[in-house]
């Protein structure tokens, strides 16, 4: 076994191990924690498989910056856990049931794909060789799909006008700092300096 | 294939070594460390005091807006690595589509300064 392979085996069993215990784990930060374990495993597969970028972008995007977000929205929950925990159980039939039909359909689906002749040539853009992941991204995408592109960074200046309308609340009974009217004050205007004699006060 | 996970390698092993070392460290404490728990020694406490309520209380939204705002800005710049990788190599119309998206981000960055999004109080 080579080390790549050594690598696949360690990376693929800490992705399912990682999988496994973010849905079983009983606390949700501790399910948030081994999600990130499972990105960084994907991470891992990705690299082994070649695919550079997309494995550096899981890093940038799903550990560094989705996980944060499910974080905060664990912590912003405020769910009661322990009665949620009698719920699940009274649940689990259905779960169970649900879960079963799932695997079926899954396994009827990866069981009855068949790859049509010639398919790999029909690809749009077939990966080239001996050009590394983010420049063979960078040929293609600004031009050819240029359209898909602009329409990705509507949807970013939506989700940020989005998330600014719907939790951005000001306070209005707090005093807040106005940095330039302290560096454009006066210390003529704002201080006046007194010559008190002894004994006289003012 | 092979050249590139040989660049690989010295990151696998830093990986390796940075797990190992942190299951060490997790499994010396619990094999040769000293415990005498006591209910005074296990109990929390804040500052000395006992605990005034649970810890798991509700955040600020204001927390959850600044994350998002980060993660909007952090696929920008991952839109930005491959045209900056094959910049020489580009077209005029991949150059343009670019300054498109970001004007059309740098909009939205106008709408949140001006909004006050990015204050703290």
């Amino acid at each position: 076994m080579s080390v790549a392979d050594i690598a696949f085996y360690a990376f693929a069993v800490v992705t399912v191990v990682a999988g496994l215990m973010l849905t079983i784990s009983r606390n949700p930060v501790h399910s948030v924690l081994w999600m990130i374990l499972s990105f960084l495993g994907a991470a891992g597969l990705m690299v082994l498989m070649g695919a550079e970028f997309v494995a550096m972008l899981v890093m940038i995007v799903y550990v560094g910056a989705v996980a944060v977000l499910f974080l905060f929205v664990v912590m912003m929950l405020d769910v009661d856990f322990a009665a949620l925990k009698g719920e699940i159980s009274r649940a689990m039939p259905l779960a169970l049931l649900i879960g079963v039909v799932l695997i079926i359909q899954i396994s009827l689906g990866i069981g009855a794909w068949v790859e049509a002749d010639g398919a790999l040539g029909l690809r749009d853009a077939p990966a080239p060789h001996g050009v590394d992941n983010a420049r063979a991204l960078g040929l293609i995408l600004y031009d050819k799909y240029g359209f898909l592109f602009q329409i990705a960074g509507l949807i970013l200046l939506v989700a940020m006008i989005g998330a600014i309308l719907l939790t951005l609340r000001h306070r209005k009974d707090i005093k807040r700092q106005n940095v330039l009217q302290q560096m454009w004050r006066d210390p003529a205007k704002a201080m006046e300096l007194k010559d008190v004699k002894p004994g006289q006060g003012l | 294939m092979d050249a590139l996970l040989r660049e690989y390698l010295p990151i696998l092993i830093l990986l390796a070594v940075a797990a190992g070392l942190g299951l060490i460290l997790i499994l010396a404490a619990a094999v040769l460390a000293v415990r005498n728990p006591d209910p005074e020694k296990v109990s929390a406490y804040e500052c000395g005091f006992n605990a005034f309520d649970d810890a798991r209380m509700k955040f600020d939204v204001r927390f959850y807006l600044v994350s998002i705002l980060f993660i909007i800005f952090d696929l920008e710049v991952a839109f930005l690595f491959p045209w900056a990788v094959a910049f020489g190599d580009l077209s005029m119309t991949a150059f343009w589509s670019m300054m498109v998206f970001l004007a059309v981000l740098t909009i939205g960055f106008a709408y949140e300064w001006k909004k006050g999004a990015l204050e703290w109080e």
